[in-house]
């Protein structure tokens, strides 16, 4: 759903158009914007990003320092300190690994700190799978970071540099996470369009002197330890500025459109003005099967719609309420769950509260599809928009979870 | 064999000492404190252009507490286990700041950690720094329990020894396992320098830290400093250096150091080879309430203990003095 607008681009800006892997595109998004530090540590579906980086520090083509540390936690941690002393600084994990970190990412967000790290998004153990979902994410959703989740190599190279210009922000200072699906976006060739990495560069200026850095010249105390007299404020800040840094998300996305000619909105609808049925869900999914089953349904005059989450957290309420406002009854589909809640689907619960917050009241289905990259077929979805009509007609939410694609 | 081969001496006597105080007053330490007198004076030496990577613990929770610092020198804290993965990145980022003339910094790197967040939670992340050889200066303060959070044993608390998590029972007598040998561990990663060193003895210390701070450019440095806590090991906060001087004369605490490939003895350590030149140990286990349990053939045995570890060091004497 990318929205390719009909400005007419300066034809200097896109040097290349390539086939790339997810994965390849945010290394080269990262060489792109000149990174100082990498520090990170494999894990499938990530590794290949953290393979391209090291090939390009090695070859010359990046000038950074790649730490190949023993865990990732060492590798946030790492990160952390980098960013602390004035670097510009990447890393990427998945699953087990985003686990792992689980500790420093709040910490990396509490204290600040421009990070910005990938997250090909994968099942989480035990039974160990390396395959693609959301439940990695969705178990670090609460950790005070920026989150994306992209739905196409290009979104993702974009939204890498984006994702560094909101991240060092004076007025925002967190950490961001692009995240998109493992193995079926991560390990997917599709065509990208990359930048002159000087415009990119331009784009992404270093922001020096506009947060305290680790400088012997003006000794400063990070981490400090906050009695109850001031946790609450200082934590508060933090939680504060992720709820404002919507504002300059936008901003941003906006100068992005300016200089490169592409856009992408915290929800993105497909077909979703006069949608009777929509379905809300992220990632790829959103971009591919559930659009092709929105073709069909309209194909057969159900009013089909989609709406993608492209902006995870903060979470855009007021885009979503205003995108669903007239739909007859809506799905979320997620590729995660929340076991032993209300009702399992995570994202759902972000939905549900956020329509019922202003006050629309609306069938709603909560959809748990994707585990351990369990094949989602076009044909689920287009059922979906059938089960939408028939909860439309009854006008109720069914109380549980659809646990769909399970044997 | 120690005695030929002295230290590079920065400092001679304590009037060599630099008067600049880096760790101030404010710090919120318990009376006596031995890791609060082994930052200060580790200070001294490193001077302003030190940015100190801390591990939760003792030092940190004493001395940063909001809005307070007792830190005149950029300091950063992030969580128990991962100091030295901290360090790296800020090693990292400096080198790579540098390089692109973003910045234009000498500053030496430390990391700060005690013996919990060294021995056992922050050994991994010790491990991964040592190996990736990463110019970081690494400083364990050893007061041999995490005293932080109440007394609990660590891999550095000696055999016997009361915590409150090895109590004295009438089955269990303080701690059954034996103190880690940290030394040995970080020697294995043959880095350019290593050294154990006392708060009693601070002329050896400090020159130990110049010297450890010197080899940085040639990869990471390790300091293994004695600390004793009044508290935590039941003495007097007026015996802190007294206690820290009897581990050292006992044999218990030798000092020594790995440099460059060379295992040295320090005095007055290098003439403990000679067993009748150690104090005896009881000296040093006497005064201390949590060695106060112990029995005569405990004692015997953690004699045997410090005469085992001696015979290992005259080995390493032999074989890399």
């Amino acid at each position: 759903m990318t929205q390719v607008l009909e400005k007419q681009r300066e034809s200097s800006i896109v040097v290349e158009k390539k086939g790339l892997t997810t994965n390849y595109a945010i290394a080269q998004a990262v060489k792109d914007v000149d990174v100082d530090v990498i520090a990170a540590y494999p894990i499938t579906p990530q590794t290949t990003i953290i393979e391209k980086l090291a090939e390009y520090v090695a070859n010359g083509e990046l000038d950074a320092e790649f730490i190949p540390v023993e865990s990732e936690h060492s590798a946030l941690s790492a990160a952390v300190g980098a960013s602390a002393a004035g670097a510009r600084v990447f890393t990427a994990t998945s699953a087990q690994g985003l686990e792992l970190m689980h500790e420093i990412l709040h910490i990396a967000s509490g204290l600040r700190l421009p990070i910005v790290m990938a997250v090909p998004g994968r099942a989480l153990s035990a039974p160990i799978s390396i395959h693609g979902d959301y439940q990695d994410l969705m178990n670090i959703r609460d950790t005070g970071w920026i989150i994306y989740i992209a739905s196409t190599a290009q979104e993702a190279y974009d939204t890498i540099i984006e994702a560094f210009r909101v991240a060092e922000d004076p007025r925002v200072q967190l950490p961001v996470i692009v995240s998109y699906d493992g193995f079926l976006m991560s390990h997917t060739t599709e065509p990208v369009e990359l930048y002159d990495p000087k415009v990119v560069r331009e784009f992404t200026p270093r922001r020096l002197n506009t947060r305290p850095i680790l400088n012997p010249e003006k000794p400063t105390t990070i981490g400090a330890l906050a009695t109850p007299d001031w946790y609450y404020e200082i934590k508060y800040q933090a939680i504060n500025a992720l709820k404002l840094s919507r504002s300059v998300i936008n901003e941003v996305d906006s100068e992005f459109n300016e200089k490169f000619s592409r856009s992408y909105k915290p929800v993105e609808g497909f077909m979703i003005d006069d949608a009777d049925y929509v379905l809300v869900t992220y990632g790829g999914a959103a971009t591919w099967n559930a659009l092709e089953a929105a073709k069909e349904a309209r194909d057969r005059g159900l009013k089909a719609g989609v709406l993608r989450i492209r902006l995870f957290r903060p979470f855009p309420a007021d885009d979503l309420t205003k995108a669903l406002s007239n739909a007859k009854a809506i799905a979320v589909v997620d590729r995660a769950v929340a076991p032993g809640s209300p009702i399992e689907g995570p994202v759902f619960k972000d939905v549900y509260i956020a329509l019922h917050m202003a006050g629309i009241d609306k069938p709603m289905l909560s959809v748990i599809h994707g585990l351990s990259q369990r094949t989602m077929y076009i044909r689920d979805f287009y059922e979906l928009y059938y089960r939408l009509k028939d909860i439309a007609k009854v006008g109720k939410s069914p109380q549980e979870s659809l646990f769909m694609g399970l044997r | 064999m120690g005695m030929a081969k002295q230290i590079k001496v920065g400092i001679r006597t304590i009037w060599d000492v630099p008067k600049e105080e880096y760790f101030g007053p404010g710090q919120l330490t318990c009376a006596g404190c031995g890791p609060s007198l082994a930052v200060r004076l580790m200070l001294k030496v490193a001077g302003p252009n030190t940015i100190i990577a801390n591990a939760t613990g003792c030092i940190e929770v004493t001395s940063t507490q909001y809005p307070y610092t007792a830190w005149a020198v950029p300091y950063i804290h992030v969580a128990f286990e991962n100091a030295a993965a901290v360090a790296s990145g800020i090693e990292a980022a400096l080198k790579a700041l540098n390089r692109k003339g973003i910045a234009n910094t000498k500053a030496k790197v430390i990391a700060l950690a005690g013996d919990g967040g060294t021995y056992d939670i922050g050994i991994q992340a010790l491990s991964g720094m040592l190996e990736r050889g990463h110019g970081v200066l690494y400083v364990l303060y050893d007061n041999e329990a995490y005293m932080n959070t109440g007394i609990q044993r660590s891999g550095g608390t000696p055999r016997f020894a009361w915590t409150t998590t090895s109590p004295v029972g009438s089955k269990i007598r303080g701690k059954v396992q034996s103190k880690k040998d940290i030394m040995s561990i970080v020697i294995a990663h043959r880095i350019p320098y290593a050294a154990t060193a006392s708060i009693a003895y601070p002329i050896d210390f400090m020159n130990k830290v110049k010297k450890a701070l010197d080899a940085l450019d040639e990869g990471p440095a390790f300091l293994h400093v004695f600390a004793p806590c009044p508290p935590g090991w039941r003495i007097d906060e007026s015996k802190t250096v007294e206690i820290a001087r009897l581990a050292v004369d006992t044999g218990v605490f030798p000092l020594y150091e790995w440099d460059h490939g060379k295992f040295r003895l320090n005095p007055p350590s290098n003439a403990h080879i000679d067993k009748s030149k150690r104090k005896p140990l009881i000296n040093y286990i006497k005064p201390q309430g949590r060695f106060a349990h112990m029995k005569e053939d405990e004692i015997k045995a953690m004699e045997a203990e410090v005469d085992n570890y001696w015979d290992y060091l005259i080995r390493l004497l032999k074989a890399f003095g």
